[in-house]
């Protein structure tokens, strides 16, 4: 057996100070100096995921320290990866420490993206415990002479006949070095002691005293404020400023011009603020492209130059077409939404030494270290990102913007901490958008109310320019540096369109088109991508065709399901509300998916009424099946929270603009469901310890829009089918 | 910049300022707290709440100088010398209501506010206080329960 002989991670970055132990040591930099051989190792070195020590380490009082390549998001992932940890080494959750994303330090993950961190980050951390575990428990056995069945492994300590040692005193400070491999035994899928529980999330109590937490509560000695100064529309060339007296403004320090990207720095916060309005009003800009204006989504869709590809064809089309009893055809579409995170995006960065270091809540610090190496023109080794928790963030928001923004002013004003956060108005204009859909969809019936056909055919912008294949462009401010980065032509990746396109429901014959476009708006990842607009136009879709068969809507889905999974998800949700009856003007619709028809199973209820001449969303239920459940009481939060994200887009959220730039730039202009119109929610898990995890965080989206349309339906008899429903 | 005086926490500072800086620079900068957090800036969302008395207001747009001399109480300053939580902060424990946790300052401000104004509110006025206080993880319902389980005196 192998162990090092060296001090572990933890005893290095000890040394480290500031750099990057948890969230309690956000202390200056400065400290560095004399330790810049260790610091080196943080720009040259990145843990190998194979190894169990790059996943755990143990820690001198014997408790444990996880380290994980995702983010915090507020999707809970921190606290289901403690309990798969916790369970595997039989410790409490309370004896172990979770350190979130940082280059050098945590393996590197990608992206937090996807609904993937339990199945890929937890289940990491699970073997790596299992495999620590019983590598423990053999030299436990091997030092107090006993075969490893007679000890006790308890409360983080292993016992034999006379002797109890932690895991520390085992490991004589040393750390498990060598390869993770399939354990014997995982005690998450035997014992479940910790695993599948409502285990309260520690971070929490954080949040709940105002401790520093955020990356908004980060504080450096001598940290000086940034804003940027924003062009009036995307295609925009800045001019000529007026910079007279600018050394005059109150706490100036700096005025940062690379081609058209402007920056300002200032002493204090809040003059950097009214100096960026200040500036605002001093530039001159050269638009050299204005945004469209349509009447009709639908018709401007259908105008633009599209990449058409046949994704799916099964069956004979139209065969079963010509012999069909009843067809029918219908049009969906959906408008450019937004993530509107609550808190707006924030980085500090700081350039000392020749190295930058950023401060950020990106969702994937080494994809992000990548591109701002090449923005910037620096080695990847110049650069260390530590991930640091922001305002939930539903998917790439402009957390790799403002990190870029602030590396870029930290480079030209090297040696204090610069921080940059977004304004309101910033957030809402410039983030990357969910991108419009329209959803074509024709099928056929046969007399016994079987599908017997059906045509798909869907068109999109790209649901993807995140940073993460090193293209500079997909940073906003990439675009109008001096070097000018061409922004992303859209289009591009297909993934996240046709995702949830292909009908969970056996169908024989079934065709998908889809027509990839490149819309006029800056658009990425929104939380389920595609699938949010493809679930809610199927869902849709089939309660139009269960009426056209005369069939109950939970009937006509089951007859069309052979998976029993997806079976029982629906019956769950038909037992939850069947003493459900609408009064008169009101109605109760449901929808159901996989997430990208191989993750976690969603049904979604809703009972939809009026208040003032609006719909009103009176009560909603979920059903969710995400395989294994880690955390019973998170997957609930996180689907009652994407029921109501969910059913806000639907109802009301829509991205507006004219011919100069974004015009829903606040929280009025881009109206949200507010308290008075919040329904009451019932959200029931099922668990199925004998399955592997899946993520669940993206799951309710498009099974609520769905429910939500289905039940205004019923309510007013007439459908709607351009969200959001009230416009 | 001006020398003003304000009461904070029960503690009075002097800080320097432009008399207009909003109150919410001030607390997040001079003072480090880290308790009201800038949602929009646009007195919208309610992420920056303080208690003013037994008000909850946002404190984005309200100039420093306009406070001087009143109470103001933060996220903070609801935690008692021993360490102890406010039964409302309790209840957001209790309750899990949280997901990314940026709008629990000004949800926990607003129940703390109505706790001491109007303990007998039922769900409907709790929902209508919550009016300003937007929720974009859509925590709601983990929050409403929390208040109103929380605000009985
Ligand atoms: S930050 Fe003050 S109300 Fe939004
Ligand atoms: S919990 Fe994230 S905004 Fe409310």
């Amino acid at each position: 057996m192998k162990y090092s002989n060296k001090p572990g991670r933890r005893n290095f970055m000890k040394q480290l100070g500031s750099v990057s132990i948890g969230f309690s040591l956000f202390g200056s930099l400065s400290c560095l100096t004399e330790n810049e051989k260790e610091l080196a190792m943080v720009f040259e070195h990145t843990p190998k995921n194979e190894r169990i020590d790059s996943w755990l380490q143990v820690l001198e009082d014997g408790s444990i320290e996880i380290y994980t390549g995702k983010m915090e998001l507020g999707q809970g992932i921190s606290i289901a990866i403690m309990q798969v940890a916790a369970e595997e080494l039989n410790i409490p959750v309370s004896r172990i420490a979770i350190h979130l994303a940082e280059t050098g330090i945590t393996p590197d993950e990608g992206i937090t993206a996807g609904s993937r961190s339990i199945e890929t980050s937890a289940m990491s951390v699970r073997q790596a415990a299992a495999c620590a575990r019983e590598i423990l428990m053999e030299i436990a056995g091997t030092s107090m002479k006993l075969p490893v069945n007679e000890l006790v492994l308890e409360d983080g300590q292993i016992r034999g006949r006379e002797e109890v040692k932690n895991f520390h005193e085992l490991l004589q400070g040393n750390q498990i070095e060598r390869a993770a491999y399939e354990p014997k035994e995982y005690y998450g899928k035997t014992q479940r002691n910790i695993v599948g529980k409502p285990v309260k999330r520690p971070d929490l109590e954080k949040m709940v005293r105002g401790e520093t937490f955020y990356i908004h509560d980060m504080r450096f000695p001598e940290m000086v404020h940034a804003r940027v100064v924003r062009p009036p529309v995307y295609g925009a060339v800045l001019q000529s400023i007026r910079q007279e007296e600018l050394d005059l403004e109150p706490g100036f320090l700096k005025l940062v011009r690379s081609g058209s990207f402007l920056g300002i720095i200032t002493e204090g916060e809040y003059q950097a603020v009214q100096l960026q309005q200040k500036m605002t009003d001093r530039c001159k800009w050269y638009v050299t492209k204005e945004l469209p204006q349509y009447e009709n989504l639908t018709n401007y869709i259908k105008s633009l130059p599209a990449d058409t590809q046949t994704d799916v064809e099964n069956g004979n089309l139209a065969e079963a077409q010509q012999n069909a009893q009843i067809t029918h055809k219908a049009v969906y579409s959906k408008p450019w939404i937004m993530h509107g995170s609550n808190g707006p995006s924030c980085a500090i960065a700081l350039f000392d030494k020749e190295k930058l270091h950023i401060w950020c809540h990106s969702q994937g610090v080494y994809p992000l270290r990548e591109t701002i190496a090449k923005m910037l023109n620096i080695p990847v080794t110049d650069i260390h990102i530590k991930g640091v928790p922001g305002s939930g963030c539903y998917g790439h928001n402009p957390a790799d913007d403002v990190a870029a923004e602030a590396a870029i002013m930290a480079m030209e004003f090297p040696g204090r901490h610069i921080r940059l956060q977004w304004m309101r108005q910033e957030e809402h204009a410039w983030e990357p958008y969910g991108t419009a859909m329209l959803m074509e969809h024709k099928a056929t019936l046969d007399s016994t109310g079987k599908i017997t056909s059906w045509n798909y055919e869907l068109w999109s912008d790209t649901h993807s320019t995140r940073p993460a294949n090193g293209d500079p462009a997909n940073l906003l401010p990439g675009r109008y540096l001096d070097k000018g980065f061409e922004a992303p032509q859209g289009g591009g990746w297909r993934g996240g369109t046709i995702r949830n396109a292909e009908p969970l429901y056996s169908l024989d014959n079934f065709k998908l088109t889809s027509h990839s476009f490149s819309g006029p708006l800056r658009v990425s990842a929104l939380r389920s991508l595609g699938a949010y607009a493809n679930i809610y136009g199927i869902e849709c879709f089939m309660n139009e065709l269960a009426a056209k068969a005369k069939a109950d809507p939970f009937e006509f889905r089951i007859r069309h399901l052979n998976d029993e999974r997806a079976i029982n998800c629906l019956k769950e949700l038909q037992r939850m509300t069947t003493a459900v009856n609408p009064e008169s003007g009101e109605g109760f619709g449901i929808g159901f998916a996989r997430y990208k028809n191989s993750a976690s199973y969603c049904a979604v209820a809703a009972l939809v009424g009026f208040s003032e001449n609006k719909p009103a969303i009176k009560h909603m239920w979920g059903v969710i099946e995400a395989g294994e459940c880690i955390n019973s009481d998170g997957l609930k939060n996180q689907t009652e929270g994407g029921m109501i994200q969910s059913a806000s887009w639907t109802l009301m959220e829509q991205v507006t603009f004219d011919r100069e730039h974004i015009t829903s730039t606040d929280w009025y202009s881009y109206p949200m469901l507010r308290y008075p119109e919040i329904p009451k929610i019932e959200v029931t898990v099922i668990d199925r310890p004998d399955l592997p995890p899946s993520g669940a965080g993206e799951s309710a989206q498009g099974p609520t829009a769905a429910a939500v349309t289905n039940a205004l339906f019923k309510a007013t008899g007439s459908r709607i089918r351009d969200l959001p429903l009230s416009k | 910049m001006e020398t003003i005086e304000i009461k904070v926490n029960g503690e009075t500072h002097t800080i320097t300022a432009d008399p207009n800086t909003p109150l919410l620079y001030v607390l997040r900068n001079e003072l480090e707290l880290n308790g009201p957090k800038f949602g929009c800036g646009l007195q919208q969302c309610g992420a920056c709440m303080v208690l003013i008395g037994s008000q909850a207001q946002p404190s984005c747009m309200l100039p420093v100088s306009a406070v001087s001399g009143k109470d103001i109480r933060t996220l903070e300053g609801l935690v008692s010398k021993n360490g102890d939580l406010h039964k409302v902060q309790q209840a957001f424990i209790d309750e899990q209501a949280a997901q990314c946790g940026y709008c629990m300052n000004g949800m926990i401000m607003q129940g703390v506010s109505i706790s001491e104004q109007e303990p007998e509110a039922d769900e409907r006025r709790i929902r209508e206080r919550l009016q300003i206080n937007i929720c974009r993880c859509g925590t709601h319902c983990r929050i409403l329960k929390a208040i109103k389980k929380s605000i009985a005196p």
